[in-house]
């Protein structure tokens, strides 16, 4: 029973740290799929994550914080689109370049505003987060066993955040893959001349497709600082934005194969924290470094052995030009 | 890139320019280094004698700050934190003539003072709070990078529960192997939350910004937390028991007014309970969840180790 408990719990974690990512991890789909390399995923988010603890700190309300983060994401997604697509500039230097500057903008911004080092205020207020949501009957669910335990934890007592990631999969996966927009929309990213010829404007598709990726990024970042924890530190990202990306590509630029890598990630990641000082069967107490290593050495194995080749959209990277 | 706040514009009629380093996680990380800025601000406020101040985004500025500083006449320069100890060490042997002050390592040179704490007694009495305050019989323990130092901290912390119910189990974090392990606080809830899972019901956090984290998953879930460093009671009244305080501050204000006075020793200095260089925090903040029967049961063990009649044990590594 206690295991069961505890497999639970590590299931309803594993949620908790798949959210930021699967977000990233979808906004990096719609950016790739037509042509643009989403390397400027970790930038948006922390930017995000800055502007929607600022808004929410100094509004006192989480979806005042939501608006602002997906807005600032959206505005930086736009500048990366400018760079990209209008100026056919190099994807992978403007990625950077907004990851960089923004890893700098938020914390000098901050200090600026709030003089707490580059923090925001602490967000503690009534509706300055978002908050777990306890489902109709959760807490008496609880004393049925087996059931009851995983509605309780797992379905109930997560926040909105958590639930809209869920819903977002397949709402993404119709999009790219059932309708006009999303066949456009690939297309432009296997073959823009072909979509050029058919008479739709390539660069507006692809200004289309990274404002959506910055709107989720938004809303990972917004995830990452008003529900995940209570503000914005220095670099909160910690890398989210590029495992994202590897995600992405583990999952072999596919919705459903995306949000598996994903969980993925995020078991290992739940499972590291989790096997620390616990003493397992026949080997006794691993040692921490080699537990906070495994989800690395995980992924490394599972790249080189497992997934088989993955293939990128042909025309990544490449900036479109008609004279060619 | 880094941060030049305190204006030298300021300097006293003796030309003492005093100089502080801070560590990975930030001047305001409301915890180790924050202390260590409100023992320089006090000086400021007592002396008025203004110092420089800088924060670090990444490791090679720290020699670069310290060799900048010294050659523009800084007298002392207080390094924050172990992850300064080699940048002490050459640019100490660089200037000979300038005083360094390393807080949490040792540098053996004649012109460097290092000072460390017995964190161990404070963290004990921490575990002893824990111990007494649980009533699920395990507590958690979530360290930032894992180092030495905050294994000391956790043996500490292990010990001072087991002292008062042998039986209690500990469960025992560690956020990450690199700096970047001080100022992760979406880590530090999810290991907080991973441990009320497995029936912890008070957590003590030694991991710098990464704790805010801890705390704050504590306060959600309704827990009790124990803080670090400085006096962390304020951040959640009511779901702070108690904070581990190391008086770095303290340590930074009597570097910098033994350089002023010249009576600036090197050399090493150990502060534990009985040189007021550790505690636990008791205020209006923590008055409703520390009650006065456990007070009493680490006030009693707090005499104790002072007097030595009770022993902690120091980590080895």
């Amino acid at each position: 029973m206690e295991t069961y408990t505890l497999i639970v719990l590590l299931l309803a974690a594993t949620i908790r740290v798949a959210t930021p990512l699967l977000l990233a991890a979808i906004a990096g789909l719609f950016s790739e799929r037509s042509g643009v390399i989403a390397l400027g995923l970790e930038g948006m988010m922390l930017g995000a994550a800055f502007a929607s603890a600022a808004v929410a700190a100094v509004s006192g309300s989480a979806w005042l914080g939501l608006v602002a983060g997906i807005v600032t994401a959206m505005a930086l997604a736009l500048l990366l689109a400018y760079a990209c697509v209008t100026h056919r500039g190099n994807q992978v230097v403007a990625g950077m370049a907004v990851n960089i500057m923004v890893a700098g903008l938020g914390p000098s911004l901050a200090l600026a505003w709030f003089n707490l080092g580059g923090q925001t205020p602490q967000l503690e207020g009534v509706g300055q987060r978002f908050l777990a949501l306890h489902w109709p009957g959760a807490e008496a669910a609880r004393a049925v066993p087996l059931p009851g335990l995983l509605y309780a934890e797992l379905l109930s007592g997560h926040n909105l955040v958590v639930y809209f990631a869920a819903v977002l999969v397949p709402i993404s996966a119709w999009v790219l893959f059932r309708t006009r927009f999303g066949l456009r929309l690939r297309a432009v990213g296997e073959n823009p001349s072909a979509v050029d010829t058919a008479g739709i404007s390539v660069a507006r598709l692809r200004y289309q497709a990274v404002l959506i990726s910055g709107a989720l990024c938004g809303v990972a970042g917004t995830y990452l600082s008003t529900a995940a924890s209570s503000g914005f530190v220095r670099d909160m990202t910690a890398g989210k934005g590029y495992l994202a990306l590897a995600a992405l590509i583990f999952g072999k630029w596919k919705p459903y194969p995306t949000l598996g890598a994903c969980l993925l990630f995020a078991f290992t990641d739940a499972l590291a924290t989790r096997l620390q000082g616990v003493a397992l069967p026949l080997v006794g107490v691993i040692p921490v470094q080699f537990i906070l290593a495994l989800p690395y050495v995980l992924t490394v194995l599972l790249l080189a052995g497992f997934v088989g080749t993955a293939v990128a959209p042909k025309a990544i990277g490449v900036p479109y030009s008609k004279e060619k | 890139m880094f941060l030049l706040t305190g204006a030298a514009a300021l300097v006293s009629a003796k030309d003492f320019l005093p100089a502080i380093v801070y560590d990975f996680g930030g001047k305001f990380d409301r915890s180790f280094n924050q202390s260590a800025s409100e023992g320089a601000e006090k000086f400021k406020r007592d002396t008025g004698i203004a110092f420089r101040e800088f924060e670090i985004t990444n490791a090679a500025q720290r020699e670069q700050i310290m060799a900048q500083s010294a050659k523009r006449g800084a007298n002392i320069i207080v390094a924050v934190g172990f992850t300064q100890a080699s940048a002490v060490e050459k640019v100490a042997k660089q200037f000979p003539n300038v005083k360094f002050t390393i807080i949490d390592a040792v540098v053996d040179l004649p012109n460097v003072q290092s000072i460390n704490f017995r964190e161990q007694e404070s963290s004990f009495l921490c575990g002893m709070a824990a111990a007494l305050a649980s009533k699920t019989g395990k507590i958690g323990f979530v360290g930032g990078m894992d180092i030495p130092l905050i294994r000391k901290f956790a043996l500490g912390y292990v010990e001072g529960a087991h002292y008062v119910n042998p039986g209690i189990e500990v469960f025992q974090n560690m956020t990450g192997t690199t700096p970047a392990a001080w100022g992760d606080p979406t880590k530090g809830a999810e290991l907080a939350k991973s441990q009320f899972g497995r029936g912890a019901d008070v957590v003590f956090h030694a991991a710098g910004a990464t704790g805010i984290g801890v705390m704050q998953a504590a306060a959600d879930a309704g827990k009790l937390s124990i803080g670090c460093d400085s006096n962390q009671d304020y951040l959640h009244p009511g779901s702070v028991l108690t904070s581990a305080v190391k008086r770095v501050d303290v340590a930074v204000y009597k570097a910098f007014e033994d350089a002023k006075n010249g009576t600036w020793q090197p050399g090493q200095l150990v502060l534990g309970l009985a040189e007021n260089g550790v505690d636990y925090s008791f205020d209006e903040h923590n008055r409703t969840v520390l009650t006065p029967a456990m007070k009493q049961r680490l006030d009693q063990a707090r005499a104790d180790i002072v007097s030595g009649k009770l022993k902690v044990s120091e980590y080895k590594p």
